[in-house]
C-alpha cells in the first residue's frame, strides 16, 4: 500500500441519524465522521445493533420510515448528499454509490429475470437500451464470474444458488460504475467456501476498477482478509479508526481488544475466552459518559461522567478512550495485567457413551400424479460416530450437509431410516415409546436460534421445569423449584429471573436458559446444534466458556454441530467433517485441524478467514470452485469430485473407502494413502 | 406442473362427491320427502294421500339407497340417491319440484348473471387496485389515513343499503336509469349500469384495504430496498417491482371467484329484477323449490372447485417459481 | 304467590355461557403479562375505546333483553285460584323497561315526532259528516293541547334528557378520573383534564367522549320517547325505536353464538391437522374443502330450510312462539358455526404447521412430552391470537350476513325483529310516495354503528396481537351474494 494519498471519495462529517420509536428517539448514529479514499476498502466493524447498517442506509438515504438525518453531512464529489433533492439523490444511488446487501436470497425481485433487474440499472444510469444493454449485461455477468451469461440473463433469481445470487447483486452494483461500493455483511448468509469465492471476487474487482469499498461486517476474519482501514462502531458511535496493520497488531480501544480476545480460534486453546459482560446499551439511552463504560474492565469515574474525545495515536490510528489521554498515562501502563487468562478447565474422559452406526435418514421425493416416490434425499447416509463421556465431538460441515438432521436422528426427534445409535449400551432405535421416554433424560439438545427455542408464553422456571415434570423426575414441586434455582446459578442466571418471560432476556441469556433446560434432567449427552451461531462474538465466548465449565464439572459429552471452525478449534476433542450426508474425515481435533487429509477438509480450513494478518497473507490456496450439490442428486462416485482440485477418474467412478491413518484418524478419499 | 394440475383435477372428484353426499344428507336424512311435500302443499292439515301423490308426481316415492322392487341394476339406480343426487354429476338436474326444467333455466339465466357479475368483478378489481396503490404511494400521509378510515366505513355498511340507496338516489330521484328490469342486447347497459356501480362500491372497502395491506407488506421487503438502491423512482418501484409481486397474493383471493361469476349475485339481481341465476335461487328458496336449491348448491361447489384449479393455473402466469418447477 | 314464571330460552343460556367465557378470558388475560400488554395496546387506541363504549351499550341492551319471563294472567274474580295461568307472551327485562314504547301502539305509519298520522284517513266529524284528514295520534304528542307547541316541548324535554345524560356521565367518569389520579399521583382536576385530553396511556378520552355521546343520546331518547314516537311508527303502528332496540339482541346473538361451535371445531381440528399431519391432516382438509366449496349463503339457506322443517315437524315441543323463534335462532347460529369453522381451522392448521417445527416444540419432544400436552402448552397459546382475531373480525361479517339471510328468507323467525327484517320491509316503504324513510334510516344508523364499532375494535385487536397479519377480506365467502 505504497500509493500516493488517493483522493477522498466520500466523507462523513458528524453525521447523526435518529429514529422515532415508541420508546423514544433512537440515536442510531451519533456524530459519526470518517473518510473513504479511492481504491481503498474501509471496514466498519462492530457487534449487532451498533449502527453499522444504519450508517450505510444513511449514506444512501434509504432510511426506515421513522428515520431522519439529524445533523452532519455526507460529502461526495463536492456536494453534500444530505442536501440533494430526492430526484438528484436517485441519480447518485446505483450510480456513484452502489450497495449490496446481506441476504442475496430476498434482495432480488423473485418475479423479474436477472436480465431485467440488471437492465434497469443500465437504463437509468448509463442510458443503455436493447442490444447495447444486453451486451453490457453479459459483460458484467462474465466479470462477476457467472458462467453462461447469455442464457442465465433470462433466468429468475430462484434458479441461482446463494453465492450466484450475491454475484448477481454485485453485477447490479457494478452496472452503474460506482465510485463507492457499500457491502453490508455481503457474505454472512453464505457458506464458508462460497464466502471465500465471493470475497475473492470482490477484492479482485476492487483492485481492477480502483473503486472504493465500504465493507460492513462483524467478522474479524473478513476484515483481516479485505480491509485497508478499519472503523470500529459501538452503540451508534465510531470509537476507533486505524489502518489494518495497526489494528491487528495494536488494537487501542478496550472494546476492540476484547473483540480479539473473545475469538475462540486455536491460539486461545489454552485458556478461557475473554468475554464482555452485559450487552450493547439501548440506543434510546441519553449517554453522558463513554458508552462502553458499563462493560469496560478499565472504566473509572471519568469514563462514566465524561464522553471521551478523539486521541490520535499516530500512523492514522485514533481512538475515543480516556485511557489514551496524556494525563491518564499511568493507567495505560497498568493495563496489561487485565489480559490475564484463567486456565482452561481440564476435562476427564470416560467410557464410550454414544455410538452411532450406519445412521441413515432418507426423505422420499414424491412426484407425478399419484405422488410416487421417485427418489430419496439422502440427508444422512451412513454416518458412524463414537463419543466418550466428558468429551466433545464436533460435527462440522456446510449448510445442507445433513449435520443437524444427523443430530436430531440420534435423539430420535427424526426417525432414522436405517442404522442407529447406542447410548450407554441401550439401542435407541429399538426402544418403544415408554423406554425411549425414560432414556430421554440422558440425552438433550440445545438449539441454534435463541429466539425460537424458548416458548415465549412460559416463564423461565416453567421452561426449565418442563423436562423434570414430563419425565417425572426431581421430586415434588418444592424440590424441583430448589433444583431449578440451583441450575440457574450453575449457568450464570440470577434466581430472581426465574419468574420472568423469555422476551426480557438477551440472546446470550436465552441460550443460558436453553442450556439450563437441558441440564435440569441431568443428561450425559447434549447435542448442541450451532448454539452460538446467532450470537455476537463476545456473547459467544460466554456460552463457550459456560459449556466448557459444565463439561469439566459434570462430565458431559457434547455432540457439537457447527460450521464455525474457530469454535471447533477451541472446544472440540474430536472432529468429524461431513459432506453431503457422509463423513469424509474424522479424527482427533489435532489430527483433523492440523494435518487435514481430505481435500474438502483442507479447502474448508483454508476458506475460513482468519483474524490474523500472517494467516490471511500466508493462505495461498485458491477457494473451492462451484456450489454444494443438492443432496437429492449427489454426484456419482466421490461426492466431492466435481469441486475437488485433485479429482481423477477413480473419483468419478467409486465412492472412496474409508482409510485409517491412525487409530483415530480416518479419511474417505482415494488419495489418502 | 401438469402432473400437479391432473392431481388437482382428480382431487376435485372426491370433493364433489362429498358435497353431493352432504347435500343428500341435508335434504333426505335431516328432513324427509314427507316434510318437503308438506312444505310444498302448504296447508296445515294435509292428508297422507296428498303427500303420497305429491311424492309420486315428483319422483320422491323411491327408497333412499336400495330399491327392493326394481330389477337388476335398477335396484341401485332407481333410488332417490341416484335419481336426485348422483345424477347431478352428469350435469343433469332434471325437473324442479314446481315442474321447471332446471337445465334449460340454467342456460337461459346464466348470461344475464354474467352480464352483471363480470363487469362488477373487472371494474371492481381495477378500481380497488388503483385505489390501493394510491394509498400505498401516499402511505403515512393524511390521504392514506383518511382512505383507510373510509374503507372501514364502507365495509361497515350492508350491501342491502348500497342497493337501496342506489335505487333511491340514482334511479328514483335523479331518474337516470330504470329502477329495475332487464332487456337483452345493448339495452341491457341501461339496466346494468346502476347494479354494476352499486356492486363495485359495495366491494370497494374491504378490497382496497386488503390490497393496500398487501402492497405495504411487499414494500417492506428487501428487494424493494434493492430497487431503491439502484436509483429507481418511487413510482417505478411500485409499478415495476411491487405490483408484480403483490399480484400473487391478490390472485389467490380473486381468481377463485371467476367461475362463480356465472352464479350471479343473489341480492343485487332480485333487487334490480335481473333474470339471472341469483334471483332464480332466491325465488326457489322463497317458494321452497328444493330441487333447484340442491342443483344450485352442487353447481356452486363445482364452480368453486374450478376456481381453485384456475387459481393454481394463474400462479404459473405470475410466479416464475411455480411455472418453472 | 308468584305473578310471573321465569322462562329460560336456549339462546339466553348460550349467551350466558359466552359471557362467562368472556369473563374467564378477561381474568386469564389479566394474569398473563403478554396478554395484558397486548390489550393495553388495544386500549391505548382512541377509536378502539370509543368503539368499546358503543359495543358495551349494545351488550347492555342485549343482556337486558336476555332475561325472559311470562307474566301471570289476571284471574277473574271469584274463581278459586287453583292454578295460575301464564300469558303466552314471553317478555324480557328490556320489554319491562320499554313498557311505554310497547304499549303506545298506533294504528299505522307516523313520522318521527309526529302528532298526526302520516296519511289522511276517513274521519267522522261530530256532526256525522265524513271527511279526510290527518288524525291525531293516540299517544305520540297526545299530551299537547296544541300541536304547534311541539317544537318548544321537544326542545325542553330534549334539554332535560341531555342534562340527565350529562349527569350520568359525570357519575360514571368520577371513578375513572379518581383511578387515574391515584395511579399517577395527580390532583383530581389534573387527572380530569388529562383524561379528556388523551394524556393518559389508556385512551380514556375516546372512552369519555363516546360515553358522553351515548349517555346524552340515551337521555334524550329516554325522555322524549315517553311522549313521542322518536323514530316514528311502522305499518302496524309499532314504535320503530322499540323495534330497533329489540333488533340489537338478534344481531349480537348471530354475531356471537356461532363462536361456541366455531371455537371447539376450528381449534381442535386445526391443531390436530397441523400437528399430526399425514392422514389426519388429509381427512380434516377434505372435510373443510367440501364445506367451504359450497357458496356460503346457499349452504346456510339449504341447511336452515331443512332445519326449519325439522322444527315445524316438532312444533309441539315448544310451549310458546317465542321459544320456537328462539330455537330457530339457535339453529341458525349452529348452522353458521358448523359452516364457518373452516376459516379458523385453516388458519390454526397453518400456524400449527409453522410452530411445530420451532425449536421449543422440538425441545419438548426431546423430553418426551405428550402430543396433547405439546399442543395445549406450546402450540395453542402461541396461536391463540389467531383465534381472537378471527372471532372479533367475524363478528361484523356475521351481523352483516344476518341482513342478507333475512332478505333471502332464511334468517331468523319472522316473528322476531332483526335489522334484516327491518330492511326487508323498507323495500316496499321506499317505493311509496311520499316516502317512508324512518324505519330504514333507524336500521341503517344502528346497524352501521354496531358494525363500524366492531370493525374499529377488531382492527385495534388485530394490530395489537398480530401487527403483521393482513386485514381480512370479509372472510365469510358470501358466494353468490353480493
Amino acid at each position: 500500500m505504497n500509493q500516493a494519498p488517493a483522493e477522498t471519495v466520500l466523507a462523513l462529517r458528524e453525521l447523526s441519524m435518529h429514529i422515532d420509536s415508541e420508546r423514544g428517539v433512537v440515536r442510531a448514529l451519533d456524530r459519526v465522521s470518517f473518510e473513504i479514499r479511492a481504491g481503498e476498502t474501509f471496514a466498519l466493524l462492530g457487534e449487532s445493533g451498533c449502527g453499522k447498517s444504519m450508517t450505510a442506509l444513511s449514506l444512501m438515504r434509504l432510511l426506515p420510515p421513522a428515520g431522519r438525518v439529524a445533523g452532519g453531512e455526507v460529502r461526495m464529489g463536492g456536494r453534500d448528499l444530505c442536501s440533494l433533492t430526492e430526484a438528484q439523490m436517485r441519480r447518485v444511488r446505483g450510480g456513484d454509490l452502489a450497495m449490496i446487501f446481506q441476504e442475496p436470497g430476498t434482495s432480488l425481485n423473485a418475479v423479474l429475470t436477472v436480465g431485467q433487474q440488471l437492465g434497469e440499472v443500465l437504463a437509468i444510469h448509463r442510458g443503455l437500451k436493447g442490444e447495447a444493454a444486453r451486451a453490457e449485461a453479459v459483460a458484467l455477468m462474465k466479470q462477476v464470474g457467472i458462467p453462461d451469461p447469455e442464457r442465465r440473463l433470462n433466468e429468475y433469481p430462484f434458479q441461482f444458488s446463494g453465492g450466484m445470487k450475491q454475484r448477481v447483486m454485485i453485477a447490479m452494483a457494478l452496472a452503474g460504475k460506482p465510485k463507492l461500493l457499500i457491502a453490508d455483511e455481503p457474505t454472512t448468509a453464505l457458506d464458508v467456501t462460497i464466502q471465500a469465492q465471493v470475497l475473492d471476487l470482490m477484492a479482485t474487482l476492487q483492485r481492477e476498477q480502483r473503486m472504493a469499498m465500504m465493507l460492513i461486517t462483524h467478522d474479524l476474519g473478513v476484515v483481516a482478509k479485505m480491509a485497508h482501514r478499519i472503523g470500529v462502531m459501538y452503540a451508534g458511535h465510531l470509537i476507533e479508526e486505524a489502518p489494518r496493520e495497526r489494528f491487528f497488531t495494536k488494537p487501542a480501544h478496550p472494546y476492540s481488544v476484547k473483540l480479539f480476545e473473545a475469538l475462540p480460534e486455536g491460539h486461545r486453546q489454552a485458556g478461557k475466552l475473554a468475554t464482555i459482560p452485559g450487552s450493547v446499551p439501548p440506543l434510546t439511552t441519553d449517554f453522558i459518559g463513554c458508552r462502553f463504560a458499563e462493560r469496560c474492565p478499565h472504566a473509572w469515574d471519568r469514563c462514566r461522567g465524561e464522553a471521551p474525545s478523539w486521541h490520535e495515536l499516530g500512523e492514522g490510528q485514533r481512538v475515543r478512550c480516556h485511557l489514551y489521554d496524556a494525563i491518564e498515562a499511568g493507567r495505560l501502563a497498568s493495563r496489561s495485567g487485565a489480559a490475564e487468562q484463567a486456565a482452561k478447565p481440564a476435562t476427564r474422559s470416560g467410557e464410550t457413551l454414544l455410538e452411532v452406526e450406519q445412521l441413515q435418514v432418507h426423505f422420499p421425493i414424491k412426484r407425478g400424479v399419484f405422488q410416487r416416490t421417485v427418489g430419496q434425499v439422502k440427508a444422512v447416509d451412513g454416518v458412524n460416530l463414537s463419543l466418550r463421556a466428558g468429551r466433545t465431538l464436533a460435527l462440522v460441515g456446510e449448510s445442507g450437509c445433513g449435520k443437524t438432521t444427523a443430530g436430531k436422528a440420534i435423539l430420535r426427534l427424526i426417525e432414522p431410516t436405517g442404522g442407529g445409535a447406542r447410548l450407554g449400551g441401550a439401542d435407541l432405535g429399538a426402544l418403544d415409546t415408554k423406554s425411549l421416554r425414560a432414556i430421554r433424560s440422558k440425552m438433550q439438545m440445545v438449539f441454534q436460534d435463541p429466539f425460537g427455542s424458548l416458548n415465549p408464553r412460559l416463564r423461565v422456571a416453567e421452561i426449565i421445569d418442563e423436562g423434570m415434570d414430563a419425565l417425572g423426575i426431581g421430586g415434588d414441586v418444592a424440590t424441583r423449584r430448589e433444583r431449578i434455582l440451583e441450575i440457574m446459578r450453575l449457568v450464570g442466571l440470577r434466581p430472581e429471573m426465574a419468574d420472568r418471560y423469555p422476551h426480557e432476556f438477551s440472546g446470550g441469556q436465552r441460550q443460558r436458559i436453553a442450556v439450563a433446560r437441558a441440564l435440569a434432567v441431568s443428561p450425559q449427552l447434549i447435542v448442541c446444534d450451532e448454539p452460538t451461531s446467532a450470537l455476537d462474538v463476545s456473547v459467544q465466548a460466554q456460552i463457550l466458556n459456560l459449556l466448557q465449565e459444565l463439561q469439566a464439572e459434570l462430565g458431559l459429552a457434547y455432540l457439537f454441530i457447527t460450521h464455525n471452525i474457530g469454535v471447533v478449534e477451541y472446544l472440540a476433542h474430536e472432529v468429524a467433517v461431513m459432506y453431503l450426508g457422509r463423513i469424509v474425515e474424522q479424527g482427533s481435533a489435532e489430527e483433523v485441524l492440523k494435518s487435514p487429509r481430505h481435500p474438502y477438509t483442507q479447502a474448508l480450513l483454508a476458506a475460513v478467514p482468519r483474524a490474523d494478518l500472517s494467516a490471511a497473507q500466508a493462505n495461498g490456496m485458491p477457494p473451492l470452485k462451484g456450489d454444494l450439490p443438492s443432496p437429492s442428486n449427489p454426484p456419482q462416485g466421490c461426492h466431492f469430485h466435481p469441486r475437488c482440485p485433485k479429482a481423477a477418474d477413480a473419483c468419478r467412478q467409486a465412492y472412496p473407502e474409508r482409510v485409517a491413518l491412525s487409530s483415530t484418524h480416518t479419511v474417505a478419499c482415494h488419495f489418502a494413502r | 406442473m401438469i402432473a400437479y394440475l391432473i392431481r388437482r383435477l382428480l382431487w376435485a372428484l372426491p370433493t364433489l362427491l362429498g358435497v353431493n353426499l352432504l347435500v343428500f344428507a341435508l335434504f333426505f336424512v335431516v328432513s324427509s320427502p314427507d316434510d318437503m311435500a308438506r312444505a310444498q302443499l302448504g296447508a296445515k292439515r294435509v292428508t297422507q294421500e296428498a303427500i303420497e301423490r305429491w311424492k309420486a308426481d315428483h319422483g320422491y316415492d323411491k327408497p333412499l339407497f336400495y330399491n327392493d322392487n326394481a330389477q337388476g341394476s335398477k335396484q341401485f339406480t332407481d333410488t332417490i340417491f341416484v335419481q336426485k343426487s348422483a345424477r347431478m354429476f352428469l350435469l343433469d338436474f332434471g325437473k324442479s319440484d314446481l315442474g321447471r326444467d332446471i337445465n334449460h333455466e340454467l342456460y337461459a339465466r346464466m348470461w344475464p348473471s354474467l352480464a352483471l357479475a363480470l363487469p362488477v368483478f373487472i371494474v371492481g378489481l381495477f378500481v380497488a387496485i388503483v385505489a390501493a396503490m394510491v394509498l400505498a404511494f401516499f402511505r403515512g400521509t393524511w390521504l392514506d389515513y383518511s382512505g383507510v378510515i373510509a374503507c372501514v366505513v364502507l365495509m361497515s355498511i350492508s350491501s342491502l343499503f348500497y342497493i337501496i340507496a342506489g335505487q333511491f338516489i340514482v334511479a328514483r330521484t335523479w331518474n337516470l336509469v330504470p329502477i329495475s328490469g332487464y332487456e337483452g342486447g345493448l339495452d341491457s347497459i341501461r339496466f346494468l349500469a346502476l347494479p354494476v356501480l352499486v356492486g363495485v362500491i359495495a366491494g370497494l372497502g374491504s378490497n382496497v384495504r386488503w390490497y393496500r395491506a398487501i402492497f405495504l407488506e411487499e414494500i417492506g421487503k428487501d428487494y424493494v430496498r434493492t430497487a431503491r438502491a439502484k436509483g429507481l423512482s418511487e413510482g417505478a418501484v411500485l409499478f415495476r417491482h411491487v405490483l408484480k409481486n403483490a399480484m400473487i397474493p391478490i390472485l389467490t383471493g380473486t381468481v377463485v371467484v371467476i367461475p362463480s361469476l356465472f352464479l350471479g349475485s343473489l341480492i343485487s339481481e332480485s333487487f334490480f329484477g335481473i333474470p339471472g341465476l341469483g334471483s332464480f335461487t332466491i325465488e326457489a328458496i322463497l317458494m321452497q323449490d328444493f330441487a333447484i336449491v340442491r342443483a344450485m348448491v352442487f353447481i356452486g361447489a363445482l364452480l368453486y372447485i374450478l376456481g381453485l384449479i384456475l387459481t393454481d393455473l394463474s400462479y404459473t402466469l405470475v410466479d416464475p417459481r411455480v411455472r418453472l418447477q | 304467590m308468584r305473578d310471573f314464571q321465569i322462562v329460560v330460552l336456549w339462546s339466553d343460556v348460550l349467551f350466558a355461557v359466552l359471557l362467562a367465557a368472556l369473563a374467564a378470558g378477561v381474568a386469564y388475560a389479566f394474569r398473563h403479562e403478554h396478554l395484558r400488554r397486548a390489550w393495553h395496546t388495544v386500549f391505548a387506541n382512541r377509536s378502539a375505546m370509543a368503539a368499546l363504549v358503543i359495543l358495551l351499550a349494545y351488550l347492555l341492551v342485549t343482556v337486558l333483553d336476555s332475561f325472559h319471563y311470562r307474566p301471570a294472567l289476571d284471574q277473574p274474580d271469584g274463581v278459586p285460584q287453583t292454578k295460575v295461568q301464564y300469558s303466552v307472551e314471553v317478555l324480557s327485562l328490556l320489554d319491562v323497561a320499554l313498557t311505554t314504547l310497547r304499549d303506545t301502539r298506533e294504528k299505522t305509519y307516523s313520522a318521527p315526532f309526529a302528532t298526526h298520522f302520516f296519511e289522511k284517513q276517513m274521519l267522522e266529524a261530530p256532526d256525522g259528516k265524513q271527511y279526510r284528514d290527518y288524525p291525531r295520534l293516540k299517544f305520540g304528542g297526545a299530551h299537547l293541547k296544541d300541536p304547534a307547541e311541539r317544537a318548544g316541548d321537544i326542545a325542553v324535554r330534549a334539554a332535560g334528557g341531555a342534562a340527565l345524560g350529562g349527569m350520568l356521565w359525570l357519575l360514571a367518569m368520577l371513578p375513572i378520573v379518581r383511578g387515574v389520579a391515584c395511579s399517577h399521583q395527580w390532583t383530581l382536576t389534573k387527572a380530569a383534564r388529562e383524561v379528556l385530553r388523551g394524556g393518559t396511556q389508556i385512551a380514556w378520552d375516546g372512552f369519555a367522549w363516546a360515553l358522553l355521546f351515548v349517555l346524552v343520546l340515551a337521555g334524550v331518547l329516554g325522555t322524549l320517547s315517553g311522549h313521542y314516537h322518536v323514530f316514528g311508527t311502522d305499518a302496524t303502528g309499532n314504535d320503530v325505536l322499540y323495534q330497533t332496540l329489540k333488533a340489537m339482541r338478534v344481531a349480537l346473538m348471530i354475531g356471537t353464538l356461532a363462536t361456541l361451535v366455531v371455537l371447539p371445531l376450528g381449534i381442535g381440528l386445526g391443531l390436530a391437522a397441523g400437528y399430526y399431519r399425514g392422514w389426519v391432516d388429509d381427512t380434516i382438509q377434505y372435510i373443510y374443502t367440501v364445506i367451504s366449496s359450497i357458496p356460503y349463503v346457499l349452504l346456510i339457506a339449504a341447511a336452515s330450510l331443512m332445519m326449519t322443517m325439522l322444527i315445524e315437524r316438532n312444533g309441539a315441543l315448544f310451549a310458546t312462539a317465542a321459544s320456537r323463534a328462539d330455537a330457530k335462532l339457535v339453529a341458525l347460529c349452529a348452522i353458521i358455526g358448523a359452516i364457518s369453522w373452516t376459516t379458523l381451522c385453516r388458519l390454526i392448521r397453518a400456524e400449527t404447521l409453522k410452530l411445530r417445527e420451532l425449536d421449543y416444540v422440538q425441545a419438548a419432544r426431546c423430553f418426551g412430552v405428550s402430543s396433547l400436552r405439546i399442543m395445549l402448552r406450546h402450540i395453542l397459546p402461541n396461536a391463540f391470537h389467531i383465534v381472537l382475531i378471527t372471532v372479533v373480525l367475524d363478528f361484523s361479517g356475521l351481523v352483516l350476513a344476518e341482513a342478507v339471510l333475512s332478505f333471502v328468507g332464511v334468517g331468523v323467525d319472522p316473528t322476531s325483529i332483526s335489522f334484516g327484517m327491518m330492511i326487508n320491509k323498507a323495500r316496499g316503504e321506499l317505493a311509496r310516495d311520499p316516502l317512508i324513510w324512518w324505519s330504514i334510516s333507524a336500521a341503517f344508523v344502528f346497524m352501521v354503528s354496531l358494525v363500524l364499532a366492531a370493525n374499529l375494535f377488531a382492527d385495534a385487536v388485530r394490530e395489537a396481537f398480530d401487527p403483521r397479519a393482513l386485514p381480512s377480506r370479509r372472510r365469510l365467502r358470501l358466494g353468490a351474494a353480493k
